[in-house]
């Protein structure tokens, strides 16, 4: 089965999907989203297929595919992930059937298309497969842009208040760091021997001051993805305007990018420049913990603040990517995976009570669990998973992170660890002012208010809250697969693990 | 052979190796489980549950006592107490290896008793108490979530399963303590008390960091056998982090003004909270580092020290406060310092803080409980001042209450008397001065406890009635409630000298804990301090006797300034509020502006400046993409051009 074409066919699938789906007629919405989420389905049972094919103990890179594309500029559609890449193909295919089941009502609010809103959402998906897929620089720039198009459409045309600022100001912000990665790419491509190709590049020797630029290039469009203080402020924007389910997709995966980009491209293509830079990332990473955590305690409006808790989450991914120890580094990857998870359903039920209350302000909330428990208590739980509680996956990345960092670096171990106590105060904050307390009387007189969690919505949260929990207890199928690939990185940075400083206990007691 | 013999007896502090769980302890997992499953299922099922799920909840801790007992007889006819059982690989990344394994020795089998023992006869109480609130089957989910926590907490076979179970019960306790979340003041107390947690938990997590970085392990027979190993300096920092953690759990200075705030949650809640589960906690991680612990004089003189404070902090407000329920918290606060003042002084007093523990664990079950049939039967009143006269309408709380007050006090032969005065004795045995500072605190401590506790059970059962005019015949209270105080009562009564003289022999089986020291003859006999001890305790209950048994004024009444302090806590909460709380709130706030006016307003005007003035960055968002498009070139041009420079060397 690992000669099945799996990356190439799961890029192309949801953009044939979003062909059909774009040309059903409009007024049959409800066929468009049916078939959209059965194709979204699809794609989730042939992403399954693929992670069970792949061989935790095989070759870094595996379901290689490559196709001549221009040859003459050595550009080929070549397509190879690793356990980084895969672990993020499985959350995109997790998480776009339950986004699109979670927008069933989303469009009818504006007055666009509705078939084409569910359209863009594969599209999104193809283009987001293919940046994770790609194992050719240049057709990872290709995607890396393209991805902006349907988000940009997704939040401009059917967001909320101020999304054209919001959809512009995403654009925009994309694009500058787009740019420089460009002319990084070009760059690369000059003194890498005229070559796209990934494996290739790695082996190329850059002279120091080059490396430093090119890391530069690539780093700066990837912070500004990611989002990493101080590039961050279009995400509070962009996600506070966006549907919830875009939104979800926007933080969940979209931003990833941006991290997985620094360990696909900046840790193995700029090895020396990474370290030279490293200090610099760190400080970032920590800027982002406590700053974005202490914005996200004093937001009035619930999107915005759950943007903010991304940002300080992303904080941590970076510290754990630029700590260099395989602890930290398996950490920053499981987080990316379960951030998506979590912020994922945080979004999601966000957006839930938002549709139903028909405002993000949280003043306008208060005293709601008395209405809809079992939405508060959702919304409870995506919390706790966000404050990264043992029992819940974030907690097993948060501490992989935490404690691989401590390990080289203690004060940045010890700042970030603060950040634990932010994301209570953030977290709990935010449940009290909405679902606790004297219940809000303009709450009662809202009809949507009285009706809990409908049976689409309870299968939207559940799979992700039994996620959640089953990685909270048994992380091990995860780490497995990201372990290898995490340690390829860190051989390519030429970094080991320190040993304990009293050494190892077992030498000791033998 | 004998001499193979005598030299294992002699080195109890040599090193901790631990047998592997067989027979009927390879099911000790089951204790976690089924108060976990039970939970699980009342949550899920909603209000399908609520006919029945109060009884499951109810049957879930029965079950795991039985079990609990069962593997307890089981553990004493080992040879060697203490016994692993790995789950499966919880973390596996490098040379980092947590295992997903639980431990079963003699100190977890105490805890494992107390919590599922007690803990069953509060479930049982509950039942009653909670038989007219719509959330009762969300009580008893929240109810079993908080044993399981706690019992993985105390069964875990490494610091992590310990962080695991530590936050699980700070959520258990948070939810229980907001459980009525439709009033603000709950919803505040529950987040005041996860919060002040979570800086404890912080400092318990660096600790575990500590540990991997210096030993590359967090199994706690690897670390024991270790810390030998590491210098001085490590260790007490270590045991500052951990200290951190426990004194966040159990409420000890600095992080106790949670605990009292805890009293917003039903009172079965803080019987739990305060008797069985959560506050005992940190004793436990105490106790169970004693290794870490018992390797630095710096650290236990602080651990003694954070004891002394705390239990006279507790005494002092405890004497100023006229509600039942937080006089009583004040009065576990106070408490707890006592077993943080015996694990501190390490040695034999681990065993002695434990046994404390213990008794604690009933007469202080015994006495919320009654606090609880109290306010059932008085329109859930709490002012003492709006009591009195009770004895003659509610004979059983009364005299139950009476075995907890006497215990409490530390009367002869109630159980705190063989509980409690063990730990003044021994820290009358320190070195030199410190001997008379700790040894007096503690003295001071029991003739303090006496007084108030007298002073709330005078004002409550005896003296003239004081009650509001809507109450006209208080009611004892139905059986299911009157049997668990019975039964605790009877505990606060027998449990002292039977744990006193068994459990501290069943604990030196326990891996390391105990190490020996060098024991200093006390300062004063102990003839005499027990005899002290006695003496102020009559004295403080005498003289609270005295002042109360005509009753009190029912209106607050002007006081003086120790008075005033210790009724604000002494100024503990302002302190948080002026240092922690508002300087918090105004740097969010002016962090919030920051960043919509400086950082994004920055990066805005950096595009004005970059695109040639705000009037082409307007031209620049009319959403034209072939605007973009030829911006997107005019930059890429710009940089490869930059870059091409770079190439030629002019730049680098």
């Amino acid at each position: 089965m690992s000669d099945f074409p799996f990356l190439s066919v799961l890029t192309v699938a949801p953009l044939v999907g979003a062909l059909v789906v774009a040309f059903l007629p409009r007024r049959r919405p409800e066929l468009a989203k049916q078939v959209a989420f059965a194709w979204s389905l699809l794609v989730l049972v042939l992403s399954v297929v693929m992670w069970v094919s792949f061989q935790v103990d095989g070759d870094r890179l595996q379901f290689r595919e490559s196709y001549p594309w221009i040859p003459t500029w050595g550009v080929s559609f070549t397509f190879a992930a690793d356990g980084i890449a895969l672990v993020m193909l499985m959350l995109i295919a997790v998480l776009v059937p339950l986004v699109i089941l979670a927008s069933w009502h989303d469009a009818e609010a504006s007055k666009r298309s509705v078939p084409v809103y569910f359209a863009l959402l594969l599209i999104l998906e193809s283009t987001m497969i293919g940046v994770f897929a790609a194992a050719d620089v240049f057709l990872f720039y290709v995607f890396f842009e393209v991805m902006l198009v349907p988000m940009y459409f997704l939040i401009g045309s059917y967001g909320g208040h101020q999304r054209q600022y919001a959809a512009v100001k995403f654009f925009l912000y994309s694009l500058v760091g787009g740019l420089f990665m460009l002319a990084a790419v070009i760059g690369l491509w000059v003194v890498g021997g005229k070559t796209f190709d990934w494996q290739t590049l790695t082996q190329v020797d850059i002279s120091t001051g080059t490396e430093r630029w090119l890391f530069l290039g690539f780093f700066l469009a990837f912070a500004i993805k990611a989002p990493f203080f101080p590039f961050h402020t279009w995400l509070p924007d962009a996600g506070g305007a966006a549907p919830a389910g875009a939104a979800a997709l926007l933080v969940g995966v979209l931003d990833k990018v941006g991290t997985f980009g620094i360990l696909r491209y900046c840790l193995p293509l700029f090895p020396e420049a990474s370290k030279w830079f490293a200090p610099w990332a760190l400080a970032l990473g920590l800027i982002g913990i406590i700053y974005a955590a202490l914005l996200a305690v004093g937001q009035s409006d619930l999107k915005r603040l759950v943007s903010y808790t991304s940002i300080a989450h992303f904080g941590f991914i970076g510290v754990g990517i630029f700590a260099f120890t395989t602890q930290a580094g398996t950490g920053a990857v499981l987080y990316m995976l379960n951030h998506g998870l979590a912020t994922g359903l945080l979004f999601l039920v966000v957006g839930m009570l938002i549709a139903r209350r028909g405002s993000a302000l949280i003043k306008d909330f208060g005293g709601a669990g008395k209405l809809v428990p079992l939405l508060a208590g959702v919304l409870f739980f995506a919390g706790l998973a966000s404050l990264a509680l043992p029992g819940t996956a974030p907690f097993v990345s948060e501490f992989l992170v935490l404690i691989g960092t401590f390990t080289v670096n203690k004060p940045v171990a010890v700042i970030a660890t603060l950040g634990i106590i932010l994301a209570a105060a953030y977290v709990l904050w935010m449940i009290q002012r909405t679902t606790q307390g004297t219940l809000n009387p303009e709450l009662t007189e809202v009809e949507a208010m009285r009706r809990d969690l409908s049976l689409r919505e309870k299968v939207v949260v559940a799979p992700l809250i039994a996620l959640i929990v089953l990685l909270g207890f048994y992380p091990k199928p995860v780490t497995d697969v990201i372990n290898p690939a995490v340690q390829a990185t860190m051989q390519d940075v030429g970094k080991t693990d320190p040993a304990p400083e009293v050494g190892s206990v077992q030498e000791a007691s033998q | 052979m004998d001499e193979i013999l005598t030299y294992a007896q002699a080195e109890p502090a040599g090193t901790v190796a631990y047998a592997e769980a067989g027979g009927l302890l390879s099911s000790v997992w089951l204790l976690v489980a089924i108060p976990l499953v039970s939970a699980a299922i009342l949550l899920l099922l909603g209000r399908r549950a609520d006919r029945w799920g109060h009884w499951l909840g109810v049957a879930a801790i029965g079950a795991a006592f039985v079990l609990g007992l069962s593997y307890f007889f089981q553990l004493r006819g080992l040879e060697n107490k203490s016994v692993e059982l790995s789950l499966w690989d919880f973390i596996t990344v490098g040379d980092l290896r947590v295992d997903f394994g639980l431990l079963f020795d003699p100190l977890a089998a105490v805890f494992v008793l107390l919590i599922t023992g007690v803990g069953f006869l509060i479930h049982l109480y509950a039942v009653e108490y909670m038989a007219h609130d719509e959330g009762r089957r969300r009580f008893f989910a929240y109810f079993n979530l908080f044993v399981a926590a706690m019992l993985l907490l105390v069964l875990g076979n490494n610091y992590v399963m310990l962080y695991f179970g530590w936050e699980g019960v700070g959520l258990a306790s948070y939810l229980l303590i907001s459980f009525w979340y439709g009033r603000p003041s709950a919803a505040t107390a529950g987040k005041k008390a996860f919060l002040m947690n979570r800086v404890g938990d912080a400092g318990l997590a660096i600790g575990i960091f500590i540990m991997f970085a210096t030993l590359g392990t967090t199994q706690y027979d690897e670390v024991f056998n270790g810390v030998g190993a590491l210098a001085g300096g490590t260790v007490l920092v270590l045991g500052l982090l951990l200290l951190l953690g426990a004194a966040g759990k159990s409420g000890q200075f600095p992080l106790q003004a949670w605990l009292p705030d805890a009293m917003e949650g039903p009172t079965p809640v803080s019987a739990l909270i305060h008797a069985a589960t959560m506050v005992t906690a940190g004793v436990y991680l105490i106790a169970r580092s004693n290794p870490v612990f018992s390797a630095n004089s710096t650290l236990q003189l602080v651990v003694v020290s954070v004891g002394a404070i705390t239990l006279l902090m507790g005494c002092l407000i405890g004497a100023a406060k006229d509600d039942i329920k937080r006089v009583l918290a004040w009065s576990t606060v106070s408490q707890i310092g006592y077993m943080f003042l015996g694990v501190g002084l390490g040695g034999a007093a681990y065993a002695l803080a434990i046994v404390h523990l213990l008794a604690h664990g009933f007469f202080k079950a015994n006495m919320f409980l009654g606090a609880g049939s109290v306010m059932h039967g008085m329109n859930d009143q709490v002012d003492i001042r709006r009591f009195g006269g009770l004895s003659k309408y509610m004979k059983v709380t009364w005299i139950t209450f009476m075995m907890g007050w006497l215990a409490i006090i530390g009367m002869f032969p109630f159980s705190g008397f063989f509980s409690k005065e063990p730990i003044i004795v021994a820290a009358f045995e320190r070195e030199g001065w410190t001997a008379w500072l700790f040894g007096g605190a503690a003295l001071l401590g029991a003739g303090l406890t006496a007084f108030y506790m007298t002073r709330l059970f005078v004002l409550t059962f005896h003296g003239p009635k004081r009650w509001t005019e809507d109450i006209e015949h208080p009611h004892e209270s139905p059986k299911l409630m009157t049997i668990p105080l019975i039964l605790l009562a009877i505990g606060s009564v027998g449990a002292g000298f039977l744990l006193a003289t068994s459990v501290p022999d069943w604990l030196t089986a326990t891996a390391g804990l105990g190490a020996q020291e060098e024991g200093h003859e006390a300062v004063l006999s102990h003839t005499v301090i027990t005899v002290l001890s006695l003496l102020v305790t009559v004295l403080g209950a005498g003289l609270a006797w005295m002042l109360f048994r005509n009753g009190t004024a029912t209106a607050p009444q002007p006081a003086g300034v120790l008075v005033t302090a210790a009724r604000r806590n002494l100024y503990t909460d302002a302190f948080n509020e002026a240092v922690f709380e508002k300087p918090g709130i105004f740097l969010t706030r002016a962090l919030v502006f920051i960043d919509n006016r400086g950082v994004d307003g920055l990066v805005n005007g950096l595009a004005a400046a970059v695109g040639g003035g705000s009037g082409r960055l307007r031209r620049l968002q009319t959403g034209f993409v072939r605007s973009y498009a030829t911006s997107i070139l005019t930059g890429a041009l710009l940089v490869v051009a930059a870059f091409l420079a770079v190439q030629a060397g002019w730049l680098a």
